[in-house]
């Protein structure tokens, strides 16, 4: 497929020849032409300059392989409405598994004459071809567009094509030249041997693949959905009311699907084609199997709602399809009797419509970690991740306080200690975000020391100021203290704090620094 | 409209004035507090906590532990507010007696964000409480916003907290409102180190107001009275209330 000037799509020969010029082994060469300059004679991977001599006012257009490509991406991304199995050819063609989908279609022909109808009115030209393997159908498309190689005849309908079609690279194309031969059938008629000594196995692989004899399976661009559902409309629609009716009848009938497999989504993605060839796809995770119509409606909405960018219809849609991404088994009754299960159920319902609207990262419960380094004891995980767990671990005995502040900063604030009443001690008055705090009550020292077997902290010999002024200058990261002494300290107004000491007393005196870590109640 | 009909409605009104039966009070666990408060907290309603410092808030997580009652607790909370007041710790709620297996925190980007995501859970009757942690004085938060969340609660019957932080009580239509801050541990105890609260009941719907002084239970998670001496050196004041220390306000 190769896209055309704009108007290039009329055989005019008013038109100017036009021709695009791409760059390999430091010359200029024809990476692509139009009709025009076709007929005055020039022909793809001609030199630009043979090209220029033989024509006078010769328009030339830089090839840009990346726009291509972006180009070729998006087609393919309008073209899983056909097959779900979609995989780029580059540079300028497509592969399509249309393998138990032609009927949908109206047959093979109907379908081949409806994609290429559909690609052409959105200004493309378009050649294609169906046959039994991927290659065969690449080089039908190139050398006899339209063909349509029935099941077991891919070498009837690839032996008359010259070598080129073989598409086998330039030295084993000139080799094949050079013995004579200049049609698929000869090749096909040497000896296995014969071609395996001159062109190497991978030639003769491609070969057997190219004439039906094996398979080599497509790289899908997308993983496959599990179960699909999907809405074609005969008008692109645009109405919002129209929109949301397709996706209910879309839930619903998901959801018959789901039922009847015995299965539940936790990957939901709704698929928006539009007319003029933009995909819009919208993914809602779950956390817990998912069939129920109305909730999967709700979560729709809710994303849809939430959308930074809504969902623009343009010139309309003219498919709308729903995907179970990931189903799963469910158990065999939707409501169960156990309120329990059912409450359980109603809280993963709604951390899912919080997700869908707020981010998944949004809503979070807290898994255990088996550690002693305060800040790492817990982390946050999306609350829809099912897969963590853990058993929690008071750290109090019981009756006594809690020894763990309720509230910890991220990031530990500097406080500056007035005066420590022994150098190991708790500190007696404290700055911290401007205000001055009394101690009256200390609890303490709680030595906190790294886990040594994770990674030696950096060595302490460096002196603090040498460590300052490169941390200054970004030669170091803040270097991990060995151990930190925590206090737990009442104020004289009654707060109570969780303070800790970076490091030792060392005889250098060197004063260590405080910090801020947490707030009791 | 029919006698009878009229008369449905209107037992329909009272019942929602007074207490379903479904509903039991959440008791604080002092007897001076649970009988002005008509057995305890009123469930399905709204009450705002206004934390005078910095360990005060932590009031609003004790009553949201004892509304709880085993089911789960969402913490809805801007992201800012983790900066300025820390970030809530699941190890630090387990030590207070909360189940962190039940805890979820929803981080909104804004007070707007955090408002609607409340209201979201309040309309889910399975969630066993709710806290909405604000600092400041929030534009979106006004009566209307208020009513709508104590109209979800009502509903619902799920009891939302509202925490505000360096905030000035404004007009609500919040149950209770209680303005708490910090109180020093008992200089006599050497067991120190327990939440303990100066709380005073500044607006009550249904009842009267008062001051009280809590200490925090992390074992059986009620309050019980917090007193100056364990060994009760002076008797309490009989016609004024324990002094309490004034609030402390930026």
């Amino acid at each position: 497929m190769r896209r055309l000037a704009s108007g290039a799509h009329k055989a005019d020969t008013t038109e100017t020849p036009l021709v695009v010029a791409g760059r390999a082994n430091n010359a200029l060469y024809v990476y692509a032409l139009n009709r025009r300059a076709q007929q005055l004679g020039l022909h793809p991977g001609q030199p630009l300059a043979n090209a220029r001599a033989m024509i006078e006012n010769l328009a030339i257009v830089p090839a840009d392989e990346k726009a291509d490509l972006t180009l070729l991406e998006s087609i393919a991304d309008w073209c899983d409405r056909f097959t779900p199995l979609v995989s780029a050819d580059a540079p300028d063609g497509l592969l399509l598994d249309i393998t138990g989908v032609a009927h949908l279609f109206g047959g093979e022909a109907a379908m081949l004459r409806h994609v290429r109808g559909k690609i052409a009115a959105q200004g493309f030209a378009v050649q294609g071809a169906i046959a039994g393997t991927s290659l065969s159908a690449h080089a039908l498309a190139r050398y006899a567009a339209g063909t349509i190689a029935r099941p077991g005849e891919d070498r009837t309908a690839i032996a008359p094509l010259p070598i080129a079609a073989l598409d086998c690279g330039e030295d084993k194309l000139r080799a094949l030249k050079r013995a004579g031969l200049k049609t698929i059938a000869q090749v096909a008629e040497r000896g296995r041997a014969e071609l395996t000594a001159r062109l190497g196995i991978s030639f003769l692989t491609r070969l057997h693949v190219m004439l039906g004899a094996e398979e080599k399976p497509l790289a899908p661009r997308r993983p496959l959905p599990d179960l699909s559902a999907a809405q074609h409309f005969a008008e692109p629609v645009t109405t919002q009311d129209v929109i949301s009716k397709s996706l209910h009848d879309l839930s619903k009938a998901l959801s018959d699907i789901l039922e009847r497999q015995g299965q539940g989504l936790r990957l939901l993605e709704a698929v928006f084609f539009r007319a003029d060839g933009k995909v819009q796809r919208i993914v809602i995770r779950t956390g817990a199997p998912l069939r129920d119509p109305d909730m999967m409606l709700r979560l729709l909405n809710q994303k849809l709602d939430a959308l930074a960018d809504p969902l623009d219809p343009g010139f309309g849609f003219d498919l709308i399809r729903l995907e179970a991404r990931i189903a799963e088994e469910t158990h065999s009754a939707e409501a169960s009797f156990d309120a329990d299960e059912n409450a359980r159920r109603q809280i993963a319902y709604l951390a899912d419509r919080l997700s869908a609207r707020f981010g998944e990262h949004r809503v979070q419960r807290f898994v255990p970690q088996d550690t002693h380094i305060p800040e790492a004891q817990s982390v946050a995980v999306p609350a829809q991740d099912r897969d963590f767990d853990g058993v929690w671990m008071r750290k109090r005995q019981d009756k006594d306080p809690p020894l763990r502040p309720w509230r910890m900063f991220e990031r530990p604030e500097e406080i500056h200690v007035v005066g420590a009443s022994v150098p190991d001690g708790p500190p007696a008055r404290f700055r911290w975000r401007k205000a001055q705090f009394d101690v009256v009550r200390a609890e303490g020292p709680e030595r906190i020391a790294l886990e040594w077997w994770q990674e030696c902290p950096p060595d302490r010999i460096v002196p603090d100021s040498e460590q300052k002024r490169r941390q200054k200058l970004g030669l170091l990261p803040k270097p991990i203290p060995p151990s930190r002494d925590y206090f737990r300290i009442e104020t004289r107004e009654g707060l109570r704090f969780w303070l800790y000491r970076d490091g030792q007393y060392r005889s250098n005196g060197f004063a260590p620094h405080w910090y801020m870590h947490g707030l009791f109640a | 409209m029919n006698k009878s009909e009229k008369l449905a409605d209107l037992r329909h009104f009272l019942a929602r004035y007074g207490l379903p039966p479904d509903r039991p009070p959440i008791p604080l666990g002092v007897p001076a507090a649970d009988a002005i408060l008509g057995g305890g907290l009123r469930p399905g309603a709204v009450h705002e906590v206004f934390a005078g410092d910095w360990g005060a808030s932590g009031f609003a997580a004790c009553l949201a532990i004892q509304a709880t009652r085993g089911k789960s607790l969402f913490w809805v909370r801007p992201d800012y507010e983790a900066l300025e007041y820390g970030a809530l710790s699941a190890t630090g709620l387990l030590e207070l007696g909360g189940d962190s297996r039940n805890l979820f925190l929803l981080r909104a980007s804004d007070a707007a964000d955090a408002l609607s995501a409340a209201a979201d859970i309040l309309a889910c009757p399975h969630v066993g409480a709710v806290v909405l942690e604000l600092c400041g004085a929030p534009r979106c938060l006004d009566l209307v916003a208020s009513r709508r969340l104590a109209l979800l609660a009502e509903e619902s019957g799920v009891t939302l907290f509202l925490l505000r932080e360096g905030a000035i009580p404004e007009p609500s239509a919040a149950a209770t409102r209680w303005q708490v801050s910090s109180l020093a541990s008992d200089p006599l105890n050497d067991d120190w180190g327990s939440p303990r609260f100066a709380a005073r009941l500044t607006r009550h719907r249904l009842g009267a107001l008062s001051d009280f002084t809590l200490e925090w239970n992390s074992e059986d998670g009620l309050f019980r009275q917090a007193t100056a001496h364990s060994g009760a050196v002076v008797s309490p004041p009989a016609d004024r209330s324990v002094e309490t220390p004034r609030q402390r306000r930026a």
